[in-house]
């Protein structure tokens, strides 16, 4: 008997197999129900809810200004965007826009968060797929990162930094000298990611070809973010929706035609070029003035629905406010990327060998919090 | 407690009056054995596994103090590190992890939600308010995620414990 309470062979002589939910290679706690013939794949079934910690509930019973940390907990690989997101909806509601200043301090944030998110991404990659070196260099900027971080927002990962009509503090004095270093760093170093996993032929065996999605099932199944921009899906939030002030600064958005888990490892890696970019394009043109709006002490939403979508590191999250005139929410929806993603991970998955899924889970990049909230 | 005192390795050679002879007590050796080479679960169910993983890094580098064999297996494990929350769910399955270790175990909750649910402590229907409900912690390890200097001073003071305990009963001396 399964872990489910079930036969392990069905009628048709599939072998059927529990990946998870405590699985290296899973991230977290994400139970894959496997049904196999040999060592194909014929089916996979994702098992959600072990990490579900009722945040949407729980964030009816709390103010506006307080339910914006428990999406740090979310997608905490990308916990400044998350905060923003509910920033900017609630700031919506008030018809207020955060000060110029904060807004500038935001993208940065924002791509900073990227940046990490997209790193500790690579060395899990290559750990997944058996390469450990990867992560000791992904590690060493990243951890620069943080330390950046920690300087300004006072945390290394849940951050609480976004508030509405702007950012809890001021920037540290050394923020623009510290990240211009470690703009340096990342650069000079990038190279470093390409020759040590890129070229690699175990890595390129294992990824080209492998968990393929065309752009009209990424379409279909609702995938965004890199994992729908390698399969040719122009989706950027950035470019079609801009928020904050995305549509003055000059970047790309990277789109791959490969669809395969190689296209999206690649889309990944390009777009940490372009969040260099963008902030090399405003750290020397942070706005002088306030860094919060001013807001009333206890924020009222009008009766109403409220939505903004905004690009995490993984695609697109939509907050979902309805008001109902109190001072805190009726109902709050996260619309999170990865739950749209690992809906895909059958499509992909299918007739694939066993260890290809490891690959394939790895470029989509799951974190299982923000599946279950 | 003087530290030197506590450094007796076995296959030391003490000086005596007779020439060296090899003594220690067979608990001193066991426990330093046990202590140095903590092999944890790679267990993270949340936030808390990042920092985790900041701790195995090259700028923290739990290596130092004998936790980088991090396994993925519970049989071949001595310590689980709940990184995270636990939720209703899960709790089950935890239980059951703790329940396939080889003894000796032990269990180091890090973070306010495996403490006592931290941040999710107030109006939530499905997160388990500290992991001590479902399994014994030995090192509780404070913050929402602690920063990894935090579960490295944890991890030694799990080492601490170790090097107290008697062979026989797992019993801990009076803690310094």
């Amino acid at each position: 008997m399964g872990l489910l309470g079930e036969d392990i062979v069905t009628e048709d002589g599939e072998f059927v197999i529990n990946m998870g939910p405590q699985h290296p290679s899973t991230h977290g706690v994400l139970h894959l129900k496997i049904w196999l013939d040999g060592e194909t794949i014929k089916r996979v079934q994702p098992h959600l809810g072990y990490i579900h910690r009722s945040i949407e509930k729980m964030s009816e019973n709390l103010s506006y200004r307080n339910f914006i940390f428990a999406t740090s907990r979310m997608d905490y690989l990308s916990a400044h965007i998350n905060n923003e997101a509910c920033a900017l909806c609630v700031e919506k509601g008030l018809q207020i826009e955060a000060t110029p200043r904060a807004q500038v301090i935001r993208i940065l944030m924002a791509e900073l968060t990227r940046l990490a998110s997209h790193q500790l991404w690579w060395g899990c990659t290559g750990l997944d797929l058996g390469a450990v070196t990867p992560f000791f260099y992904a590690f060493r900027e990243r951890e620069a990162i943080m330390g950046i971080m920690e300087e300004t927002c006072g945390a290394r990962l849940t951050m609480n930094y976004m508030v509405p009509g702007g950012v809890m503090y001021d920037i540290h004095p050394n923020f623009q000298n510290r990240v211009k270093e470690v703009m340096k760093q990342v650069k000079d170093n990038l190279h470093e990611y390409f020759e040590i996993l890129t070229g690699n032929v175990i890595f390129e065996n294992r990824t080209k070809g492998v968990g393929y999605i065309s752009a009209e099932d990424a379409i279909s199944y609702g995938c965004t973010g890199p994992v729908a921009r390698a399969s040719g899906v122009s989706c950027d939030i950035r470019k079609w929706f801009p928020y904050e002030g995305y549509d003055k600064v000059q970047f790309d958005e990277i789109l791959d035609t490969g669809g395969d888990c190689y296209a999206r490892y690649m889309v990944r890696m390009k777009e940490m070029l372009q969040s260099v970019s963008i902030i090399e394009q405003l750290i020397d043109n942070i706005p002088e003035g306030d860094f919060q709006a001013k807001t009333k002490n206890v924020i009222k939403l009008p009766k109403g629905e409220f939505y903004q979508r905004v690009e995490t590191a993984r695609g697109e999250l939509g907050v979902f406010i309805v008001s109902d005139g109190a001072a805190s929410p009726y109902r709050i929806k996260y619309r999170s990327p990865n739950f749209s993603n690992l809906s895909a991970i059958e499509h992909m998955a299918k007739g694939a060998k066993i260890g290809d899924l490891i690959a394939i889970m790895a470029t989509l990049d799951l974190v299982i919090p923000d599946i279950d909230r | 407690m003087d530290v030197s005192e506590k450094l007796i390795f076995p296959g030391q050679k003490h000086e005596t009056a007779d020439g060296g002879i090899l003594i220690t007590k067979l608990d001193d050796a066991i426990n330093w054995a046990r202590a140095n080479s903590l092999w944890p679960l790679v267990f993270g169910t949340s936030c808390c596994a990042i920092e985790m993983m900041s701790a195995a890094d090259a700028k923290y580098d739990w290596s130092r103090f004998g936790f980088e064999v991090a396994r993925a297996t519970p049989r071949q494990a001595d310590l689980i590190i709940v990184a995270g929350t636990i939720v209703m769910k899960m709790a089950p399955v935890l239980k059951r992890l703790y329940d396939q270790m080889a003894d000796p175990k032990y269990v180091i909750a890090m973070g306010a939600c495996t403490i006592s649910g931290g941040p999710f402590f107030y109006n939530t229907y499905s997160v388990v308010k500290g992991v001590d409900h479902v399994i014994p912690v030995d090192v509780y390890v404070p913050g929402c995620p602690p920063r990894p200097e935090a579960l490295l001073h944890g991890m030694i003071a799990l080492q601490e414990k170790i090097k107290n305990e008697t062979y026989f009963g797992k019993k801990t001396k009076e803690a310094k």
